[in-house]
Parts: C-alpha cells; sequence; structure tokens
C-alpha cells in the first residue's frame, strides 16, 4: 500500500493536514471560537463548488473564498460583538447552500461534492501536493513564530491592545491561517470534519497538559497520528478518510479525559487542599463620624459645592463632606 | 514620597475636556485631570460613574468623543510606547479556553519589548522571575493559571502588568473579590514601585492595606469629577458607598 502513488500523496498531506489543524486550533479554542473552523468549512464548499463550475482547480478557488468568508467572520465579530455567532451562522448556511446551488448548476452530481465534504484519499494530486506543502510550511512558521503575540491575543484581546500589539491584523492572521488550513485538510478529512480535526486533538491534550505550549504541541502530535492511522485504516476498510480519522481523534479523546482524571484524583489523594483560609473579608459598616462643633447649617444656596449621595445631598467643606443627619452633620 | 521631577519633565497623564460616548450615552462629562510622574491616584466613585471607562480611555481602549488623553506628553491615538505602560484590566479569571502556566501569562507582559519571530532572551527570562517573586507567585510559576484561587490569578495579572518595569501602572478594580494575603502581597508590590517612582493610577471600590499609599484621590459621580485632593480615610471608605439612614448598625 505505501507503493501505491496516490497513498504516499495522501499520507504527505495527511501529515502535513494532523500537524496545521491542531496548530490553528489551538488559538481558536483560546479564543473560545472552536466553531469557526467549521463556519469556514461550511463557506469553503462554496469556494469548492466555484471553481467546478469555473473550470478552475477547486483548491484554489476554496482557499480564496474560506479567506474572504474567514475576513468577514473576524470584521463582523469585532465590530458588532453580540451579533457574532449569528453572523457565523449566516455564513454557515449561505455557504453550504450556494455551494450546492452551484455544483448543481455545474451538472456534477453528489459524489463528486462527497469527496470534498468527506475526504478522499485519490483527490491528492501531485500539483496539489505542492501546494499543500507550501500552504503548510506558510501556517507553521506563522503559528510558531508568532506564537507569544497570538496567544496574547487569544488569551485577552485588551491587554494585548494595550501592549502596542495590532490586535486587528493579528485577529485577522487568525483568520487567514484558520482559511488556509481548512481548504488544506479539505483533501484529507473534508470539509464537515475539518473542523473536527482542529478541536478534538487540542482537547484531548489539555486533559493532561497544564501550559499553552505542550498543548500546542501534544495536540499537534496527536493530529498527525489521528490522520496517519485514519488513512491507513481508509485505505484497508474502503471507508471515507475523514471519518475515520475524527473517529479515531474522538477515541483518543475519550481515553485522555479517563486517563486525566484518575491523575487527577490520585494527585487529589495524595496532595490533600491546604487549610482553607478566609477569602474574602467581609467590610465593616461605614463608621458614623459627627462633625465635631459644625456650627454652619448647609443650604442648598450656601455656596459649598453639592454632591449627590444616594439619598441625600453631601457638602463639600473644607476638602470634608458634610451630610445633614437629624440635629447634626456627618462626615461622608 | 513624590520624587522631585524638573518643571519641563511631561505629565504622566493629560486628560483635558474628555467626553466618552458609550453606545449613545456620555458615560464621561468634560473631564480634566493632570497626573504628575511619580502620583499615586485612586480614582473612586459608585458602579456607573465612570471610573473604569476614565481609565480604558487612559489606556486607548476607548475612543474619546471630544477631548485628548495624553500619556507623557504624547496623546494616546498616536502613543507608541507601550513598554512605559503596565495595565491591569478588570478580571474575574486570567485563564483561557486552553491551559495556561503563570509564566506564560506574565510573559505577554513583555510583549511591547519583544520583536517579532524572536524568543524570549536571558534577561526578560529573569524579569519574569523577578515580577513573579514581587507577587509572591514563584512557586507557582508552572501551575495552570485555572487552577489558581482568584486572589492568586489577580497576583498573576499584576505580575504580568509589572514585567515591563513600566513608568505608569493602570490598575482597574485590582482588589474586587481578593482574599486579604493578595491584597497585602499587591500593596507591598505597589508600594516598591512606589519608591521607584512609578506613577499609579488606579480605580477601586475598597482600597484596603493599599489606603495608606495614596497621595490624592479623585471622586467621580455622573460621568464628572466631583472630589479632586488628598484623601482622607472617611472618603476611601464610606463616602463611595451610599447608604440608607435605617442601615442595621447604624449609630445615632
Amino acid at each position: 500500500m505505501f507503493e501505491l502513488e496516490f497513498m504516499q500523496r495522501a499520507l504527505i498531506a495527511g501529515l502535513l493536514t494532523g500537524l496545521t489543524a491542531p496548530a490553528i486550533g489551538t488559538y481558536l479554542v483560546q479564543r473560545r471560537l472552536s466553531l469557526m473552523g467549521d463556519g469556514i468549512g461550511h463557506i469553503a464548499i462554496t469556494g469548492v463548488a466555484l471553481g467546478l463550475l469555473t473550470g478552475t482547480a477547486p483548491a484554489l478557488t476554496a482557499v480564496l473564498v474560506a479567506i474572504v468568508g474567514a475576513t468577514a467572520i473576524e470584521l463582523v465579530r469585532a465590530r458588532g460583538k453580540a451579533s457574532g455567532d449569528v453572523a457565523l451562522a449566516l455564513l454557515f448556511y449561505g455557504g453550504i447552500a450556494g455551494g450546492v446551488l452551484l455544483i448543481g448548476l455545474a451538472g456534477q452530481g453528489a459524489a463528486t461534492l462527497n469527496t470534498y465534504l468527506f475526504g478522499s484519499l485519490t483527490t491528492v494530486s501531485p500539483s496539489d501536493l505542492y501546494a499543500v506543502v507550501a500552504l503548510a510550511v506558510a501556517v507553521l512558521v506563522f503559528a510558531i513564530g508568532l506564537g507569544p503575540q497570538l496567544f496574547a491575543v487569544c488569551q485577552d484581546e485588551e491587554f494585548a491592545r494595550v501592549t502596542g500589539l495590532r490586535v486587528q491584523m493579528l485577529n485577522l492572521l487568525i483568520a487567514v491561517l484558520a482559511a488556509v488550513t481548512v481548504t488544506l485538510a479539505m483533501r484529507t478529512v473534508g470539509l464537515l470534519l475539518v473542523s473536527a480535526l482542529m478541536v478534538v486533538p487540542v482537547a484531548t491534550a489539555q486533559q493532561v497538559t497544564r501550559s499553552f505550549r505542550s498543548t500546542f504541541a501534544t495536540a499537534c502530535a496527536i493530529g498527525v497520528i489521528a490522520c496517519l492511522a485514519g488513512i491507513v485504516t481508509s485505505y484497508n476498510a474502503d471507508v471515507a478518510p475523514g471519518a475515520t480519522i475524527v473517529v479515531l481523534a474522538l477515541a483518543g479523546f475519550v481515553v485522555a479525559a479517563t486517563a486525566g482524571a484518575l491523575v487527577r484524583r490520585r494527585r487529589g489523594v495524595r496532595a490533600p487542599l491546604p487549610d482553607e483560609e478566609p477569602e474574602v473579608d467581609v467590610p465593616e459598616p461605614a463608621p458614623h463620624v459627627v462633625s465635631a462643633g459644625h456650627p454652619h447649617a448647609h443650604t442648598a444656596d450656601c455656596g459649598h459645592p453639592k454632591v449627590e449621595h444616594g439619598d441625600h445631598v453631601d457638602y463639600v467643606h473644607d476638602g470634608h463632606l458634610h451630610a445633614a443627619h437629624g440635629d447634626h452633620w456627618d462626615e461622608h | 514620597m513624590t520624587p522631585l521631577e524638573p518643571p519641563t519633565a511631561p505629565k504622566a497623564v493629560q486628560v483635558a475636556d474628555l467626553s466618552v460616548d458609550l453606545g449613545g450615552r456620555l458615560v464621561l462629562r468634560g473631564v480634566d485631570l493632570q497626573i504628575r510622574q511619580g502620583e499615586v491616584l485612586a480614582v473612586l466613585g459608585t458602579n456607573g460613574s465612570g471610573k473604569s471607562t476614565l481609565i480604558r480611555t487612559m489606556v486607548g481602549l476607548l475612543p474619546a468623543a471630544r477631548g485628548q488623553v495624553k500619556l507623557f506628553g504624547t496623546p494616546v491615538p498616536k502613543f507608541r510606547q507601550w513598554d512605559r505602560v503596565g495595565y491591569v484590566p478588570q478580571r474575574i479569571t486570567a485563564a483561557g479556553g486552553v491551559p495556561a502556566t503563570v509564566a506564560e501569562v506574565v510573559s505577554s507582559g513583555l510583549l511591547s519589548k519583544r520583536r517579532l519571530f524572536r524568543p524570549l532572551r536571558a534577561e526578560q527570562r529573569a524579569a519574569i522571575d523577578h515580577a513573579l517573586e514581587v507577587v509572591d507567585m514563584a512557586d507557582q510559576r508552572k501551575d495552570a493559571v485555572a487552577e489558581l484561587s482568584g486572589g492568586q490569578q489577580q497576583r498573576v495579572l499584576i505580575a504580568r502588568a509589572l514585567v515591563s518595569d513600566p513608568d505608569l501602572l493602570i490598575l482597574d478594580e485590582p482588589t474586587a473579590g481578593v482574599d486579604q494575603a493578595s491584597q497585602a502581597v499587591f500593596s507591598e508590590a505597589i508600594r516598591e514601585r512606589v519608591a521607584r517612582g512609578t506613577t499609579v493610577v488606579m480605580v477601586s471600590h475598597d482600597l484596603g492595606p493599599m489606603d495608606a499609599l495614596i497621595d490624592r484621590s479623585v471622586v467621580l459621580r455622573r460621568g464628572r469629577i466631583v472630589y479632586d485632593g488628598p484623601p482622607h480615610a472617611s472618603q476611601t471608605h464610606a463616602h463611595v458607598h451610599p447608604h440608607v439612614a435605617d442601615e442595621p448598625g447604624w449609630l445615632s
């Protein structure tokens, strides 16, 4: 099987997909935008259909349409915060409906579409492979080289802005990298399941890791193993590679989650919690300070600046605040 | 307490006739404020008085509808020396969707000094260790922030702001929901910075042990400054909490 040229190409593409999808996925999960990969995948369906309709390479049109869509999601998210998930939903539906419509117009059947939706071992052509390698290297260079900057933006966007980072640019970079990764992964896992490969290895890794760096590295390793094992299984069992890869990745998650829970429990038994110290101190009630010898009676027009304070008015007097209380004046 | 500065030194913060509009509502109205270098200023006021809006505008997170803010003499939109500013945002948690260690979070504070595509230099690693020692978190540097208590997470955020050795430290509610041990650690860390001439601006409901460090307090009410002058105990506590006359425990 490893002598077959299409299998060699599929395995190389799978290796690179397994590395890049979790690399970008780590940043998406950290930003709590796990479903962004899904949204981009759906938009890319329209891109593929556009390629088939116009006779252009589907990979090229998919990458372009995915970048446009990812940028649109990012801009909508940045401008109108509340409607971010609605925008994502609109793009989901628009992407898949547009794709099916255009495929119909192109006269291509469901079989062609299926190879893009769920991956296929035979769709990676030699020229595709060069593009996959070049794009994967570019994604990894940015994802690792700009790691500290991307980490800061995903961890705490406001703080990142105050360190002078160009946050909007970095957010767009993440969106574009995610779009490129989706089109890379289209060949092996397919557009409908690509997001699983971005999220599941990260979720698996964080069952056992504590640092961002080790989560990133472990997720990439899990992605590579799932992709290569999935492609081999897919060849032997003659099923769609995308589904096989995702089912393997999910099985890995179940194992890691169980193991992680056991390890944590054992660690907890060995090191019991230190004695709890009181966490919050209850503030003392405000003291009632009577202004000593205050002959002046404040009125609405006595000339002292007035400050509204709850249900009454304070008067600023020599840097103190005085408030009427019965027959005397209080310091407030 | 305030070190002498030459009269020509630019003010650390200059706020001139600042109005800020949040979703069509004027949250700040014509605020004027000058903060000298080395000064320690508390911004007080009730919820919704515009405290956080004021300091979020100072660091450029919100645009000014009218007027302007200058940091070290440069208007904020053109300000580029962000390594001179340490910012502690108002946060409930320091954790994101993926685990991250204390040291990793603190290292973000050095980004204003780092070039792209370069690893941390040795002295930058030393700065991270030092900042963690200042907030008494050196032993937890490899722990995941999500597993720390609220007070410890807040200490990590303070270390992140201190790690770049800033000249101006801006803190938004650093003591909210923080245990007393952590409050004492903060005030010690801030005291050390103040001794080195750092300007400090902090927003708070309740200053706790930091009370003693304050040189000057500003009280905001409905987006306007209603008091600007020396702090005194009655103000830092009773003043910012509206109370009702028949509150239980009210002595009269």
